[in-house]
């Protein structure tokens, strides 16, 4: 029972008002915004811009389209930010969202090394810069919403257009393959789907995703799986290894001539 | 200067002006500690690392290479007529990896948690691995030098303990850099479809410990000739020679896997697309990697010293550059936004390997870390190869 988000871009209208909820329910200073060419500052996530909505222009023929992309944390169903952290900072909640350790007692776990935000596939995870003792910040999937009261996430119930619907992932999933299958405009592509090993937000839309700044043609195999299949061989490395060099270092002391170390070396005398 | 009749340290010109780099570094990072990263450096969300990971804990790894290939050399193989160099290189090793571990208790944004990963343990990341084993080798290091350090502080009882765990120290001071070399490549597995595909390989592991060792007899030279230079010594050319063999194989095995790679991936026409990125992965194989090939395998110019000397410059740089490449060059296009250091990231990294300077000559004039030379040792009996003789 993994909870998850279908964003249909073609019905977004890009009026932010996720943008606005997810900052009145998390608390989340306002910023001064700046202008943009394309009209969507601040155009990225940061540490007290959870989500934001991008606007893209593209030609298609004699055709403008303008299309709207709500970003925030995808919630991977294998996160490389989880399986990147050292001291297990975050984690995946079996309701599907990727949150710092949510018990009180485990909350700093945080060493701040930013690893995650290498890891992280869709450049998510934001740092507090200009914080003495920053802390890695991002969508939190409104789980305190989720968990304690039920309810949907704060950015979901404030979408006027229903661009956005929360439900299980398994049951959006097959409402976004009935969308694109009655609707020949759809891209036949659930973008989330697959990638990565899969994500909680899933999106479907009316043009390429490569051309609304999605990562495209990427590995289906999920990122902790790829360092997996390499950390997996340390143990025997660290004993195989350990056991060639002792063999080696036993069988070729029989034959060297043994040295008093101390008399050979000296401090240098440089006066 | 002298303190006590057993200390010394000389004072000069050139030192002083590595103290003063090392005070401001160090009020660069007192600044750091209380403001936060945000107010030294121009590290953004785009860019999470810059120069202290990239530079100082990288290539300050990759250098101090020197400390486990030639343990490997020295203490397993049993090939004594490298034991001249021996102290030497576990010397710089350990200065380096100091160095590494100030830059990364410098660069993680909340310090005080820093001994975090010792007891919760995130196994499933690259960095857990890299982070324990790094520790655990700075600390048998610390060990190893213990022993030469009670050469000159007499404590017997110390000694013998450390004489006694001498074995399994050094097969571990070579297994655990064996492990963090390559977990320092798989840190950027993850970098997946952004790495560019000239760099990211599931075996780039196995290039980063390669090179790492690899680059070790080239280092030796360096600093052997530097550190000869400095106190007006004989360089130990016959020692430098023949380790360009160790490096000669490694490096055109290295290169042949790395060629392999490419085209078992189908990316090697990528190196020659004439983006940004292939010119700057030609550049690092032709100019770092095969040049010094060549060098080392012609006779003439491997057994003159300037030959071997630019030939180990050049595998030194080659081995930054590679890492350079990675941190930087390769994730660029990916990550997006640019990044320069502030002039507080060069203060303090300058600040660091001024120190590292500093230790290195505090430690040979007061340890028995070099070894005597031919005029000091009257006859004292010491039994080893023709090497040492040069
Ligand atoms: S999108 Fe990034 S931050 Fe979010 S769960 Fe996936 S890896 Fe973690
Ligand atoms: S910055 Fe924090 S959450 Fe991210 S990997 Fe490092 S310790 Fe873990
Ligand atoms: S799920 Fe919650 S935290 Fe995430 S973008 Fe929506 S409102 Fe913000």
């Amino acid at each position: 029972m993994s909870k998850g988000v279908l964003v249909d871009i073609t019905r977004c209208i890009a009026c932010r008002s996720c943008m606005v909820s997810c900052k009145s329910w998390n608390d989340l200073p306002s910023n001064p915004s700046t202008f943009s060419n394309n009209w969507d500052s601040p155009g990225k996530i940061d540490s007290t811009n959870w989500t934001v909505v991008t606007n893209h222009i593209i030609e298609e023929g004699d055709q403008l389209k303008w299309r709207f992309v709500k970003r925030q944390c995808m919630h991977c169903l294998e996160p490389a930010c989880e399986s990147a952290c050292f001291t297990h900072a975050f984690v995946k909640t079996k309701e599907g969202a990727v949150i710092y350790k949510p018990t009180e007692v485990d909350q700093d776990y945080c060493v701040g090394c930013r690893y995650c935000m290498i890891a992280c596939p869709f450049g998510v995870p934001s740092f507090e810069w200009d914080k003495t003792f920053p802390f890695v910040q991002k969508c939190r999937f409104c789980y305190d919403r989720m968990k304690e009261e039920g309810m949907e996430p704060a950015c979901v119930t404030s979408c006027p257009t229903q661009a956005l619907k929360y439900g299980e992932r398994e049951e959006l999933l097959a409402e976004a393959r009935a969308r694109i299958d009655q609707n020949p405009s759809y891209v036949k592509h659930i973008y989330g789907e697959k990638e990565y090993g899969g994500t909680s937000w899933i999106y479907i839309s009316d043009v390429p995703f490569d051309k609304l700044g999605f990562r495209t043609n990427v590995s289906e195999k999920s990122i902790p799986a790829y360092t997996w299949d390499v950390l997996k061989w340390t143990p025997l490395i660290f004993f195989g290894w350990g056991a060639i060099l002792t063999a080696m270092r036993a069988y070729t002391k029989r034959r060297a001539e043994v040295h008093n170390e101390e008399d050979m070396y000296a401090p240098v005398d440089d006066e | 200067m002298r303190f006590g009749k057993n200390w010394k340290f000389k004072i000069t010109p050139f030192r002083i002006l590595l103290i003063i780099f090392v005070l401001i570094a160090a009020a660069a990072a007192l600044y750091r500690f209380v403001y936060g990263l945000g107010a030294v450096t121009n590290l953004s969300d785009e860019w999470p690392w810059g120069l202290w990971i990239g530079f100082d804990l990288l290539c300050g790894i990759a250098l101090a290479g020197g400390g486990f290939s030639t343990a490997l050399i020295v203490h397993v193989l049993h090939k004594d007529k490298y034991l001249p160099i021996a102290r030497a290189a576990l010397l710089t090793s350990l200065i380096g990896y100091i160095i590494a571990m100030v830059s990364l208790f410098l660069d993680i944004g909340r310090w005080f948690n820093f001994w975090r990963p010792f007891f919760y343990w995130g196994y499933h990341s690259v960095l857990f691995e890299v982070f324990w084993c790094i520790s655990l080798y700075t600390t048998v290091q610390v060990l190893e030098f213990g022993d030469i350090f009670f050469e000159k502080v007499k404590c017997a009882p110390l000694k013998k303990i450390l004489g006694a765990l001498m074995t399994p120290l050094l097969i571990l001071g070579i297994v655990l850099p064996s492990l963090h070399q390559s977990s320092l490549g798989s840190l950027y597995i993850v970098a997946v479809d952004r790495l560019y595909p000239l760099w990211w390989s599931m075996l780039i592991p196995f290039f980063f410990v390669w090179s790492a060792f690899f680059l070790g007899p080239a280092m030796v030279t360096v600093e052997g000739t530097l550190a000869a230079r400095a106190y007006k010594r004989e360089p130990e050319m016959h020692i430098f020679e023949s380790l360009t063999k160790v490096t000669l194989v490694m490096m055109i095995i290295y290169l042949i896997v790395k060629i392999v790679d490419l085209v078992y991936r189908g990316v090697f026409s990528m190196a020659f697309n004439g983006s940004f990125e292939s010119n700057m992965f030609l550049i690092e194989m032709i100019v770092f990697v095969i040049v010094p090939i060549i060098m080392y395998s012609i006779n003439s110019i491997r057994t003159k010293l300037w030959g071997v000397l630019t030939a180990s410059i050049l595998v030194v740089a080659g081995v930054i550059f590679n890492r350079m490449n990675v941190v930087f060059t390769g994730m660029a296009d990916a990550m997006g936004g640019h990044y320069f250091p502030t002039i507080w990231e060069w203060l303090i990294t300058i600040g660091m390997w001024s120190a590292l300077v500093l230790l290195y000559c505090f430690v040979v004039e007061n340890f028995p870390i070099l070894p005597k030379e031919e005029k000091h040792t009257h006859g004292s009996g010491v039994a080893y190869g023709k090497g040492i003789h040069a």
